[in-house]
């Protein structure tokens, strides 16, 4: 008599758990070594994207169709010509010319050095925010959250920055900007905080709650740009500027301020509160396995909340980085969609604050060379969103880039040395 | 039995990267004959059938069937030779009929390319009445018990004219009775001129039903022996490599004072059914109480209940003279319970997690693995080191994910955790599901070792023979109510068996008064 029954799932592991399981280890690290293999297929993925831009800009460029007419060779010649005017725009839009580096550094001129290193750190200020709420949504997302809505926190985050920024006059700034920033976290964390609630008390799903939220916070801006926060006198909708003391100082080049290294400082202190903490720890459990999380007697209604919070309030930081380093003040249109980049962003950076600092320098830098991408060659900046896209596809399908440069599946053997290949 | 073999393998060789899954491996088959090929987890047994099933192909070796060489390519390849296989998780399509499932790959259809759905259902008759399958070619897939899905899985293999059948742990998915009516069929199959390889892990069954019995280990052929040779020792000490012992040794209880008391407990499934019907026990200081029953009786709510998993309905759960009703799962540990859950992959474990945060998912908000903020690495580390080494975790480095251990080992990472806080109240539910025999074995020692340090155990498994050897009384659970609890001396395994069916304890005692089965 056989009176045994057995669980036929945990017989042996078949291919698919392997590599979901892959996958998520790849996405885990509280260490910081390895990056350098983790680091491959990005770089790969990155390549790729510019390989495949290159063909849309060749396809996109007038001159290459008119060549084509005359000769397949001057055609070729003529699109290569253009891809290769395209992409030295791009470099020298995000990262600078090297001829004129090199020139300035010779020179020992302030202004040309300044001026020769500016495009880097254009590429830097573009980063900043995306730094910022990259980081929002990595956490959301270590914890099992879909925080769709870091553009609405990041808006919101602007509006209570903004606020405190010119509601106070005579503050030092060692205090102002500190109070003002806390503003950005406080306000972007409240819009984070809602759809939290409502996941945790009535199981409403965060992706819609966050979306909703985005399109309130849009529409508040615009209203409150309209009545309480309007400038005096203006007829337009823009804020009032914030007070010099809120301001965060420039440091180099036309616009680079302290907001970058603040990112930095807040890329750390994620990073430290994630693997570091008995609360990230939770956090994280809650994200990898809510079931285990629950057995572990860990609370996973108040977990969802603190991380949606957290969350959003680090997307509002990008918001009150924008204000107080940039604008300095509120208008309808000072994000270009930077909290809706850092969802892609986060992913880029397999939702590591390291990984989320390189990818948000990666997606800095090529908007802003875009830019002069654009002026130089006339090419449209939306080039640059393709390439964007294509390097996502490729991360999100690593099988991909394994295809095209023909990698072993490396780190499958060192871990299946217990697993069962009976 | 002819001399010929009807299939022989000749040093078959599997090389996956970092891992020789089949060693030069040599079976040979007769006809009409059930060879059973036994190993742990791990072992190479579902590599060798998956090449010849042509899922894989050897790095070296060669297969006969009938004497002729045949090169085995594809699924189509091995159908061609005769070989048909039924996989542990089928292979069906639940929406389809069973005849539609079995024409699935062979439709044969009319010169209008109309399905000769009549013709195979006729055929399919026939092979279900000449092989005892009692499967109706008309009835939907999906409305099938797990069971008969099995035999439209032989079916299938029978419309090919398969001649070796491959049953691939057919067990391991099946009720008792379903299991027994089992190997009638495969009987008559070999009644009729098949011939069966059969894998399996389970002891039992190997030296029921197996004609012959080979033994494979990392990859390699132990040995190969008969069931008159053989007894669940030799074979489990040749599968693991060294002596087992299947009987757990225990000395007398030592009882102490209640530690759980449940008073007239009332818990509803997820679907609002009653699943835990008014039931009441007491569990006391050093004795395993065994709650034996066929899953699906309650036992999972029952657990949930004491563990503070599932919310109860009504009655009282006492713990060391706290009401613990309802309580969170975090106060029920803190106050010196532990548990192993019945699922662990599920529960018990985060796979993507090393080793070292796993150990700690107990107690890392608190020291010594935190001082109320950080985490303390290094002591979460030496903790790691110190459980791996004691309780024989076999891993690469405590840093290796959980998720990448085989399942013996999970179940000892669970253990380490839950054994090595300071407890009063240990709930072991399904302990030794699905893990390999060296792992059952320290297992069950460790299980014991608590009784005899006082802890109070209740031990939930649906493994009757796990019940039988750790329990000191027994409970057995037959749809949401306790109704047998005996001492576990008193009764033989067959009276608990019958009682796991629905038999009263009146009627079973009655019946098997001057028996003497003592198993």
């Amino acid at each position: 008599m056989t009176n045994q029954t057995e669980d036929p799932k945990e017989q042996k592991s078949d291919s698919g758990q392997t590599l979901i399981d892959e996958l998520n280890k790849s996405m885990d690290g509280g260490t910081w070594r390895g990056s350098l293999q983790a680091a491959l297929y990005p770089i790969l993925a990155v390549f790729t994207g510019l390989v495949i831009g290159g063909i849309f800009i060749a396809f996109t460029t007038e001159e290459v169709y008119a060549a084509f007419r005359e000769s397949i060779g001057a055609g070729l010649a003529a699109a290569w010509r253009s891809i290769a005017v395209s992409y030295q725009a791009l470099f020298v839009g995000a990262i600078g010319s090297p001829s004129e580096i090199a020139e300035a550094l010779g020179s020992g001129d302030r202004e040309a050095i300044r001026s020769a290193f500016n495009p880097f750190l254009e590429s830097l200020v573009t980063s900043t925010p995306l730094i910022f709420a990259g980081l929002g949504v990595a956490l959301g997302f270590r914890t099992g959250l879909f925080n769709i809505g870091a553009e609405g926190q990041l808006f919101i985050g602007a509006v209570t920055a903004t606020w405190v920024g010119y509601s106070f006059t005579n503050l030092p700034a060692i205090i102002h900007i500190p109070l003002a920033l806390i503003a950005g976290f406080i306000g972007g964390g409240i819009w984070g905080y809602i759809p939290g609630w409502l996941k945790a008390k009535t199981g409403g799903h965060e992706v819609i709650n966050t979306i909703m939220m985005n399109f309130i916070a849009f529409r508040l801006v615009e209203w409150l740009l309209r009545t309480y926060m309007q400038a005096p006198g203006s007829v337009n909708p823009i804020s009032p500027i914030v007070a010099d003391s809120a301001k965060l100082p420039v440091l180099g080049g036309d616009r680079f301020h302290l907001g970058f290294f603040i990112a930095l400082l807040m890329a750390w202190a994620t990073w430290w509160f994630l693997f570091r903490t008995k609360w990230g720890f939770s956090l994280r459990t809650v994200g990898a396995n809510p079931n285990a999380a629950r057995y572990a007697g860990m609370n996973i209604v108040s977990a969802t909340v603190i991380a949606m919070s957290i969350s959003g309030g680090l997307a509002g930081l990008a918001g009150a980085n924008e204000i107080l380093g940039l604008n300095h003040r509120l208008v309808p249109a000072f994000s270009s969609g930077y909290g809706f980049d850092s969802i892609a962003l986060a992913l880029l950076g397999k939702n590591h604050p390291v990984g989320v600092v390189l990818a948000a320098i990666l997606f800095g830098t090529l908007r802003n060379g875009a830019t002069q991408m654009q002026v130089d060659a006339g090419i449209p900046i939306d080039i640059i969103s393709i390439v964007q896209a294509l390097v996502l596809a490729f991360i999100a399908a690593p099988a991909i880039v394994r295809t095209i440069y023909r990698l072993r599946d490396t780190g499958e053997e060192g871990d299946l040395v217990t697993s069962s290949w009976g | 039995m002819s001399d010929q073999p009807v299939l022989e393998l000749k040093g078959i060789t599997k090389r996956f990267p970092g891992v020789l899954a089949n060693d030069h491996i040599n079976l040979t088959l007769n006809k009409g004959e059930v060879h059973a090929l036994l190993g742990e987890n791990g072992a190479g047994k579902s590599t060798l059938m998956n090449i010849l099933y042509g899922l894989y192909q050897p790095t070296e070796g060669e297969i006969f069937v009938d004497g002729k060489k045949v090169d085995i390519h594809s699924p189509g390849d091995s159908i061609e030779a005769g070989i048909g296989m039924v996989h542990q998780h089928f292979m069906l399509i639940p929406v389809f009929t069973v005849t539609e499932n079995v024409m699935l790959g062979e439709e044969e259809t009319t010169p209008g390319g109309f399905l000769k759905r009549r013709e195979a259902a006729k055929k399919i008759e026939e092979l279900s009445g000449r092989f005892g399958l009692n499967v109706n070619p008309n009835a939907m897939v999906g409305d099938l018990p797990v069971g008969v899905q099995q035999r439209v899985e032989i079916i299938k293999l029978l419309y090919r004219d398969a001649n070796i059948l491959i049953f691939d742990e057919p067990t391991a998915v099946l009720t008792p009775q379903e299991a027994d009516s089992l190997f009638e069929i495969m009987q008559l199959l070999i009644d009729q001129g098949k011939s069966i390889i059969f894998i399996t892990h389970k002891l039992r069954e190997v030296l029921d039903y197996a004609d012959r019995i080979t033994v494979l280990r990392r990859g390699k052929v132990v040995g190969s022996t008969t069931p008159a040779e053989a007894n669940p020792a030799k074979l489990a000490e040749m599968m693991v490599g060294r002596a087992v012992d299947l009987d757990v040794e225990r000395d007398p209880p030592k009882v102490g004072s209640v530690v759980l008391k449940v008073d007239n407990l009332t818990v509803m499934d997820e679907q609002s059914q009653v699943a835990v019907d008014q039931i009441s026990f007491e569990l006391r200081e050093g004795e395993i109480l065994g709650v034996a029953g066929i899953q699906g009786n309650g036992q999972t709510e029952l657990v949930g209940a004491v563990t503070g998993m599932t919310q109860t309905s009504a009655g009282k759960i006492t713990l060391l003279g706290k009401d613990i009703q309802n309580k969170p799962p975090r106060t029920i540990t803190e106050m010196g319970s532990a548990h192993i859950p019945e699922d662990r992959q599920r529960d018990g474990v985060v796979s993507t997690f090393p080793i070292i945060d796993n150990l700690a998912l107990q107690s890392y908000y608190t020291e010594p693995f935190s001082n109320g903020v950080v985490l303390n690495e290094s002591n979460m580390r030496d903790n790691a080191a110190k459980l791996v080494e004691q309780f024989d975790v076999r891993t690469p480095s405590i840093e290796t994910s959980v998720g990448s251990l085989s399942g013996g080992n999970q179940q000892k990472v669970i253990v380490a955790r839950e054994f090595s806080r300071d407890i009063k109240f240990l709930v072991a539910a399904q302990p030794t599901r699905g893990i390999d025999v060296g792992s059952i074995e320290y297992i069950h020692s460790q299980i014991v070792e608590k009784r005899d340090d006082g802890v109070a155990v209740l031990l939930v498994s649906t493994e009757l023979d796990e019940v039988m050897q750790l329990s000191d009384r027994i409970a057995v659970m037959f749809d949401g109510r306790i109704t047998a609890m005996v001492n576990a001396d008193d009764v033989t395994k067959e009276q608990v068996g019958l009682l796991m069916a629905g038999s009263s304890l009146e009627e079973v005692m009655a019946n098997s008064g001057g028996e003497e089965d003592h198993d």
